[in-house]
């Protein structure tokens, strides 16, 4: 039972896990998206070691950071999808590979 | 603070398996529409994390502002773009296999930079993940924040109108 018992460390090794998973799809998929989803996937993985520091040191900062990133996330995944759509409308697909129109 | 009750543990586990299957689903699936699909079970077992560290509040967020605005957000996007299934999602080459490489690396470094953490426990006393504890630090100590926060929101509104906008061709 005691091995089970999670630390302020299972919680981290879930949090940079989840990053890792997110930096690997990020890298790897190619459909816009789909990158932007992987983004918002480590976010979460940032968020979640936060207030596991919180927890850790019952210290409001953290958990004031946890929500001052969400709203930044909400933001950010508005511009984005902005963008995305301002990109389908000009090239008619959404294939990071296929994006060169800053291109020199 | 003291350790971690049954109750945790057990919530605990149960999440972190099903936010694990989440993440791997959002990198490995073909189809756009199944991938969000996945973060969503990804941000409901991240929400379940929070409420197994007490942080109460948090978790109704996460669920309300993550699991239901954004990804409703990128759902009616997806949607409105019909995309196609993106081929060799699991396909094995040079670029992948590195990114694995790299991926792997830095879970080891950082479980070994984390290594300290293993004496404290996750406390179940966690007082500033209630709600009334929030509020008060928001309205004191972060205040200025707080206020600022609403300006980034007004400028994302604004830019994301003027770059989705479908642009009417009148100089003048």
């Amino acid at each position: 039972m005691d091995l089970l018992t999670p630390t302020v460390y299972s919680y981290l090794t879930v949090a940079l896990v989840m990053f890792a998973l997110g930096t690997i799809g990020v890298i790897t998929r190619r459909n816009g998206i789909v990158v932007f989803m992987c983004i918002e996937l480590m976010l979460n993985a940032v968020n979640l070691a936060l207030i596991t520091f919180s927890n850790m040191w019952n210290d409001p900062a953290g958990s004031m950071l946890v929500f001052f990133v969400m709203v930044v996330a909400a933001a950010e995944a508005v511009v984005g999808l902005a963008i995305i759509i301002a990109l389908f409308r000009n090239q008619q697909d959404i294939d990071i590979n296929q994006v060169n129109i800053f291109k020199w | 603070m003291e350790a971690a009750t049954t109750i945790q543990t057990i919530l605990f586990w149960a999440f972190t398996v099903l936010g694990l299957a989440g993440a791997v689903g959002l990198i490995f699936n073909r189809n756009p529409v199944y991938a969000a699909l996945s973060l969503v079970l990804n941000f409901f077992s991240i929400a379940g994390l929070y409420l197994s560290l007490g942080a109460e509040f948090l978790a109704a967020i996460q669920i309300l502002v993550y699991a239901g605005a954004i990804m409703v957000l990128f759902l009616f996007v997806i949607m409105l773009l019909n995309l196609q299934e993106e081929h060799g999602v699991l396909k094995f080459d040079a670029r992948r296999g590195l990114a694995f490489i790299l991926g792997l690396g830095f879970v080891a470094e950082m479980m070994f930079v984390a290594k300290s953490f293993q004496a404290f426990p996750a406390g179940s006393n966690f007082v500033y993940g209630k709600v009334e504890p929030i509020g008060r630090a928001l309205m004191t100590d972060y205040l200025f924040p707080f206020e600022m926060i609403s300006v980034v929101l007004l400028a994302a509104l604004i830019g994301a109108i003027l770059v989705a906008r479908r642009h009417t061709h009148q100089e003048g």
